[in-house]
């Protein structure tokens, strides 16, 4: 097990192409850490970066204390589980298996106890003669794990593990995962591009974006307190509302504007951020407000009318799209539970809670980045 | 209906073309010798009338033939074994191991394809006799080893392999040749069979360059061997046919035993036969 830490590691391909810029993150001892953001954000290519696969073409990679950007792949104690499993096809599990341990010649009785616990751990009984071929996906993401498990290394790579399994066996697996690394308490960075993935399996969140990080922190805190739009808009299903605000008063009070209508802001956010925010007063800037923080018939201290133009039954809750009644280019979605039945034209008075609202300044960074610290 | 009788009397057609002196070679061979130039003019050429293995015991008492079989063989299948081995690592690190230069020479693979032997022979005649190399071995495998068409066989299977398994392989501690030897190489079979059939093929037809580079009968292969015995008198063409039959049956062999592989291969590598 080890701390594993990039300090301003950039990566430029030969081709030119930028995929990582000034990278900074620190992955403690035991954590599993969720590398999550669209694809081409970064993410796989800091996870090859430190499995040695690529060299950086700046900055530093240390795990523990040593700086390993010279350390090859095969000398740096870290196992990886490929998105597509990448299991020998012309060897047996059991094959598969040793073949790391044989790698780092281990005595026979060793390389078998070690196959034994890591069967018995992944429930691999009946499985070791066949070939990846004869296994099911489940089975081979199974094996690619013992495979990785086996070595017990310093540290678990994974990229993408769950995407080539259907639904069902993702959240089943994924459940399997969590519950692995918490029992071998090896540092694990895990890459995905789903954020409920990163949400339920992270211990922190780094959330990444166009070759930068963007965010790291608990994922409730990145969730709550996103540090940029960006974030704001990647993590939540849909993401978070996005809009047009003007702010207007002092640091003692101050209302938030959507077209005429004015909501005061609390005065726990006022404590917090009073001076902040006063200071973007007649500045267009954005607000932003998760689809749970609307709620339907004044429950909140505002009000708006929401004309509905499109809705998303999902059994437990609807979606409601409707246009932002003060900038209606601007679609905003609403959680509403299936109590309150809606139609596609109808309109409906929505409440929001204000204690949840977010402000992006115009460059997008959060004007309250409280999470931006872990 | 009628379509199909008329493609496979079409298709009966072309394969009795080519089919046709191969059974004229080998009923010829089996005849007593006046006959089989007097049988030629006539379908009597694939009838084995008065059939025995008298030509075959002429051959073999003329010349040394088992030396000739042992030279062809032995050439062959250097030539095949060195080449699997040179060409495939050669094509392994066109696709996948970055170096300098590595472009421009791969460039010239292809070109190199395009050149027959008959362009570079004489030159390359003319190193060998330097080098002291006329009527060895040597001489008839070392030049083929290395291959142009099978370097750029194995580069597009190589292409084609998923990294991640390479990849895989050196985060569990396998260096470079290891994850060359023992995962590239097991998950390359097709590629591996197709270049060694091919290679067998054309090494075991080879004519032009060991009439060049040999004269003694203990080098010799078969094909000039075949070619020596042709105008070794008597004109015998009996013997002539079951010499021919004695050198073809080694390779139509090979093939038979291997054919499952050589199409298997020839589909994966997308390279028609």
């Amino acid at each position: 097990m080890a701390r594993v830490s990039f300090s301003k590691v950039s990566k430029i391909y030969p081709d030119g192409t930028r995929a990582l810029t000034d990278f900074d993150l620190q992955v403690e001892d035991g954590e599993l850490m969720v590398l999550v953001g669209p694809s081409g954000c970064g993410k796989s290519t800091a996870l090859r970066l430190l499995a040695g696969l690529d060299a950086p073409s700046t900055g530093e990679i240390r795990i523990e204390e040593d700086c390993v950007n010279a350390v090859p792949a095969q000398a740096r104690n870290i196992a990886m589980v490929f998105q597509n499993y990448a299991l020998y096809p012309h060897m047996s599990v059991r094959s598969n298996l040793a073949f790391p341990l044989k790698m780092m010649k281990l005595s026979r009785a060793e390389i078998a106890r070690r196959i034994a616990a890591a069967t018995a751990l992944l429930e691999l009984d009946g499985l070791l003669e066949r070939k990846p071929a004869q296994l099911s996906g489940g089975q081979r993401q199974r094996v690619a794990m013992g495979r990785a498990i086996v070595r017990e290394p310093s540290a678990f790579l994974m990229d993408e593990p769950l995407s080539n399994l259907d639904a069902r066996l993702r959240v089943q697996i994924r459940a399997e995962i969590a519950a692995l690394q918490r029992r071998v308490g090896t540092t694990t960075l895990y890459v995905t591009h789903d954020q409920v993935e990163a949400m339920s399996l992270g211990h922190r969140v780094a959330v990444m974006g166009a070759g930068r990080l963007q965010q790291v922190g608990r994922p409730q805190a990145v969730y709550d307190r996103p540090a940029n739009s960006f974030v704001a808009g990647f993590i939540g299903s849909p993401g978070m509302n996005l809009f047009p605000v003007r702010l207007r008063g002092d640091g003692t009070k101050i209302e938030m504007l959507l077209g005429e209508t004015a909501v005061k802001l609390p005065s726990t956010l006022l404590a917090a951020l009073g001076p902040v925010l006063a200071s973007q007063a007649d500045k267009p800037i954005t607000g932003g407000l998760r689809p749970e923080a609307f709620r339907v018939e004044g429950q909140g201290t505002a009000l708006i009318e929401a004309t509905i133009s499109a809705i998303e039954a999902l059994g437990h809750e609807s979606l409601t799209y409707f246009p932002a009644p003060w900038a209606p280019e601007h679609i905003l979605a609403a959680r509403i539970g299936t109590r309150y039945p809606v139609r596609v034209g109808e309109t409906i008075r929505l409440g929001l809670d204000p204690r949840e609202l977010n402000f992006f300044d115009r460059a997008g960074d959060a004007i309250c980045p409280a999470s931006t610290t872990t | 209906m009628m379509g199909r009788l008329l493609s496979y009397g079409g298709l009966a057609l072309a394969a009795s073309l080519f089919l046709a002196p191969i059974a004229f070679m080998i009923v010829g061979s089996l005849k007593p010798d006046e006959r089989v130039l007097l049988d030629a003019g006539s379908m009597a050429a694939f009838v084995p009338e008065g059939a025995s293995l008298q030509n075959y015991r002429d051959v073999l008492a003329r010349v040394p033939f088992a030396r000739y079989l042992l030279n062809s063989a032995l050439i062959s299948s250097m030539i095949v074994a060195g080449g699997l081995a040179v060409n495939s690592l050669a094509g392994y690190a066109f696709s996948r191991i970055r170096w300098r230069g590595r472009d421009p020479l791969f460039a010239l693979v292809p070109a190199i394809m395009v050149i027959p032997l008959e362009a570079i022979a004489v030159p390359l005649f003319y190193q060998v006799t330097l080098f002291g190399w006329r009527d060895t071995y040597v001489v008839q495998i070392l030049p083929f080893v290395a291959n142009a068409f099978s370097i750029y066989l194995f580069y597009t299977f190589f292409l084609g392999l998923p990294r991640e398994l390479e990849e895989a392989a050196r985060m569990d501690g396998a260096g470079a040749l290891r994850t060359f030897l023992w995962v590239v190489v097991p998950n390359s079979r097709p590629v591996f069979t197709t270049a060694a059939i091919l290679t067998f093929l054309t090494q075991w037809g080879a004519f032009l360059w060991p009439l060049m580079v040999t004269s003694a009968e203990r080098v010799r292969p078969l094909p000039l061997a075949v070619s020596t015995f042709y105008s070794l008198p008597p004109l015998q063409w009996g013997d002539i046919f079951a010499f021919g039959v004695m050198m073809v049956a080694p390779i139509l062999g090979v093939f038979l035993v291997f054919q499952r592989w050589f199409v298997r291969g020839v589909v994966t590598t997308g390279i028609k036969g």
